[in-house]
C-alpha cells in the first residue's frame, strides 16, 4: 500500500488527474480532493453550486510522527495537518472529500463558515483540540474544553497523561504484617 | 402509519432545490443574528440585566440555562438574551461532557474500539460500533458474512426503536405529560431486555465488532422478539391517544421551532430535523449500506419542519422500524456472524484448546491487535439523529492515528438559535427536546 493506485484494483487513479483544478486521488473507492489553502475556499463553493449543498464534516488531523505514504498525489507536499471537509451531494449521491495540507509552523486556513454556515462549530472544534487557526471565522472560541484551558490535546506532542499508580513498598512501615 | 405523500409537496433531493433558494437561506442564516457570540466565561460574567444600548437594543436579559436543568437532557447549557419573555439571540454552549473520546481512540487498538465508540451515543449505542466497525472493515478491505449484516442490521432497527422510546418519554416529560416518562421508559425497557439477552449488556453493547458481531443470537431469541414486537402496536396506539391527538399537545409543538428545508441543510442538520421539512433523505434508502436494500421501508417526511412534525416523524419511524426486523426476522440467513479471518477475528474458545496456531492468534489480536493497511476512510450510517459518520485514518499499524466520528448532535445544536429566535421561553424546552439531542455525542 505505498503507491496510491494500488489501493483500487482495477481502476488506476490516474496521476496529475484533476477535478476544477485540483488534484484528486482515489481512497478506498472515495474521491479525494487536494486543494492548495489559497484555493480551498473557492474550490468548496464551486463544489456547492455543482450540488455539493452540505458540508457534512470537517475536521483536523495531526500526522506528526507519523512517516510513510498518506496517499496523497504527486505534487501535494504533505504537511504535519491536515483539514479534512466531507461534502454530500444529495441528488447524485454521491461524497467528495477535501484534504487541505496545513504547515505546522503557519497552521492557518480560511473559514468555510461564509461557504457552508453549518461548519462553525467543527471550525471551533478542531481550533480547539489541534489548534487549527480559521481566518475569518466569526467567533473561533473554545468550544469543549474550559476558555481557559492551555494546549491542543489532539496534537501527537500532547501528552495523554497518566495517573501513577501507587504500589505498596513491602519493606516501607506499613507494608509489612508482623 | 406510512402515509403516501404527493411527490408534488415534497421538496427531496430529487425535486429541484433551486441553488439561489439556498443562497438565501445561507446569507439570512449567516446574518440572522441569532447565535449569541459571548464565550461560556463572558456569558457568566455578563448574565443578568443588560442595560440599552447605543446601538438601539433594548433592555435585555441575559440568562444562562442549564447545564443542571432537567429539560436539557445532560449537560446542555443555553445561553439565552431575553427581552421580556421573548428569546432574541442564544447559544448552546457544550463540552461538559466532553471526555477526550477520540483521543482515547488513539491509544485503543481497532478491537478495542468499539468499546470507546459504543459511549458516544449512548442512546443508539450500536450506531456507534456499527459506523467504526465499518470504516475499519473498509480500511482492512474484508467482506463481513450475510448473516452478520442482517444481525447488524437486525441490532440496528430495534436500538433504533429505543432510541425513539427514549425520545417519546423526554419529549412528553419535558412538556408535562409526566406519564409519558413512564410508558416511553417501560417499551424502552422491553426492547433493551432483549439487547441484553442477545448482547449481555443493557447499554454500551461492544457487540457490532470489526469483522462481525461478538456472538450469534442466541436461543430462542425469536420468540422473545416477537412477543416485545407483538405489544408495541397497540402502546403506540396509547401514545397517539395520549399525545397526537390532544389540543395541548398540538398547541405546545405545532408551529413551535420551525426550520426550512434550504435552513436545514445549510446548518448540516440531518435525520428527523431535515424530514420534517420534507426533504426525503435517509442513507438507509439513498445510500444504502448493510441490508438496506433489500428491505422495504418508507422514509417518513413532514410538511412545515416544526417540532409537531419531528414528533410524529419520530413516532412513524417507530412503526416503520418495527417492520424492517420483522422482515429482517424473516429474512435471516443461516451462516457465519463473523469472519473466519485468523488475522481479525479472535479463534472459537474451542478451537484455543487443540490448535497452537488458534492459541498464538487469539494471543497475538488480544495483546497487539491487528494491523490495518495505510489510509483513510470516511463511513456514515442514519442513526436515529440523523448522520452518524466515522472518519478513520490508518499509518499500518493497530492503533488509528486519527478516529473522528462526526456526530449529528452536535450539527443538529447549530440549529438551535435559529429554531428559538422570536420564540418564547416556554418554547425552548419543547424545541431543545425535538432537537433530541444526546450529550454523549455532541461532546465525545
Amino acid at each position: 500500500m505505498t503507491e496510491v493506485a494500488e489501493e483500487v484494483p482495477g481502476e488506476p487513479a490516474a496521476p496529475g488527474a484533476t477535478v476544477h483544478g485540483v488534484l484528486v486521488s482515489d481512497s478506498r473507492g472515495q474521491e479525494v480532493l487536494h486543494p492548495d489553502r489559497s484555493d480551498y475556499v473557492d474550490l468548496v463553493e464551486r463544489l456547492r453550486a455543482e450540488g455539493y449543498w452540505m458540508a457534512v464534516d470537517l475536521c483536523g488531523v495531526d500526522y506528526l510522527n507519523t512517516p510513510g505514504d498518506r496517499g496523497l498525489p504527486v505534487g501535494v507536499e504533505p504537511e504535519r495537518f491536515e483539514v479534512v471537509v466531507n461534502l454530500i451531494d444529495h441528488r447524485n449521491r454521491r461524497r467528495t472529500r477535501i484534504r487541505v495540507q496545513v504547515p505546522d509552523d503557519d497552521p492557518v486556513v480560511p473559514s468555510l463558515f461564509s461557504v457552508h454556515p453549518g461548519l462553525e462549530a467543527s471550525e471551533r472544534e478542531a481550533h480547539d483540540l489541534l489548534g487549527i487557526v480559521f481566518s475569518g471565522h466569526p467567533d473561533l472560541s473554545r468550544i469543549l474544553l474550559p476558555d481557559d484551558w492551555v494546549g491542543h490535546p489532539l496534537r501527537k506532542d500532547s501528552s495523554i497523561g497518566r495517573i501513577p499508580v501507587q504500589f505498596k513498598d513491602p519493606t516501607a512501615s506499613g507494608g509489612a504484617r508482623p | 402509519m406510512s402515509q403516501v405523500v404527493d411527490p408534488e409537496t415534497i421538496s427531496g433531493p430529487d425535486a429541484a432545490i433551486d441553488l439561489s433558494v439556498l443562497d438565501e437561506a445561507r446569507s439570512r442564516l449567516a446574518n440572522d443574528d441569532a447565535v449569541l457570540r459571548l464565550s461560556a466565561t463572558e456569558a457568566e460574567e455578563r448574565s443578568g440585566y443588560q442595560p440599552p444600548t447605543d446601538e438601539g437594543l433594548g433592555e435585555r436579559m441575559i440568562m444562562n440555562m442549564g447545564p443542571q436543568h432537567p429539560s436539557t437532557h445532560g449537560v446542555l447549557r443555553l445561553v439565552l438574551e431575553l427581552d421580556g419573555e421573548e428569546i432574541t439571540r442564544s447559544r448552546p454552549v457544550v463540552g461538559y461532557l466532553h471526555t477526550g473520546m477520540e483521543k482515547t481512540a488513539e491509544q485503543l487498538t481497532y478491537l478495542q474500539g468499539p468499546t470507546n465508540v459504543t459511549r458516544m451515543d449512548y442512546a443508539a449505542p450500536l450506531f456507534n460500533e456499527l459506523v467504526f466497525s465499518m470504516a475499519t472493515e473498509q480500511l482492512l478491505g474484508v467482506e463481513v458474512p450475510e448473516r452478520a449484516q442482517w444481525i447488524r442490521t437486525l441490532m440496528c432497527e430495534v436500538n433504533r426503536i429505543s432510541s425513539h422510546m427514549l425520545f417519546m418519554a423526554t419529549n412528553g416529560m419535558d412538556l408535562g405529560a409526566v406519564g409519558m416518562m413512564l410508558y416511553g421508559w417501560r417499551e424502552r425497557e422491553e426492547l433493551l431486555r432483549f439487547l441484553e439477552q442477545v448482547t449481555g449488556l443493557r447499554m454500551n453493547h461492544n457487540y457490532i465488532r470489526p469483522g462481525g458481531v461478538a456472538a450469534d443470537l442466541p436461543d430462542g431469541w425469536e420468540e422473545h422478539l416477537d412477543s416485545v414486537l407483538s405489544v408495541l402496536p397497540e402502546r403506540l396506539e396509547e401514545f397517539d391517544t395520549l399525545m397526537t391527538g390532544q389540543p395541548i399537545w398540538r398547541d405546545r409543538l405545532q408551529g413551535v421551532g420551525v426550520i426550512t428545508a434550504e435552513e436545514a441543510i445549510t446548518l448540516g442538520a440531518t435525520g428527523p430535523i431535515l424530514r420534517s421539512t420534507g426533504y426525503a433523505w435517509d442513507l438507509r434508502r439513498d445510500l444504502p449500506y448493510l441490508c438496506y436494500d433489500q428491505l422495504d421501508f418508507d422514509v417518513i417526511v413532514g410538511t412545515h419542519g416544526d417540532s409537531f412534525d419531528r414528533y410524529s416523524i419520530r413516532l412513524a419511524e417507530i412503526r416503520e422500524s418495527i417492520g424492517i426486523v420483522r422482515q429482517c426476522m424473516e429474512k435471516m440467513p443461516p451462516g457465519d456472524y463473523r469472519i473466519q479471518d485468523k488475522k481479525v477475528t479472535p479463534p472459537p474458545r474451542a478451537r484455543i484448546d487443540e490448535s497452537m496456531e488458534a492459541l498464538i492468534h487469539h494471543f497475538k489480536i488480544f495483546t497487539e491487535g491487528f494491523k490495518v493497511p495505510e489510509g483513510e476512510v470516511y463511513v456514515a450510517v442514519e442513526n436515529p439523529r440523523g448522520e452518524l459518520g466515522c472518519y478513520l485514518v490508518s499509518d499500518g499499524s493497530s492503533h488509528p492515528v486519527r478516529m473522528h466520528i462526526r456526530a449529528p448532535s452536535f450539527f443538529n445544536l447549530q440549529t438551535l438559535p435559529h429554531l428559538m429566535q422570536g420564540s418564547l421561553i416556554a418554547d425552548t424546552v419543547a424545541v431543545v427536546s425535538s432537537v433530541d439531542p444526546i450529550m454523549g455525542d455532541v461532546d465525545r
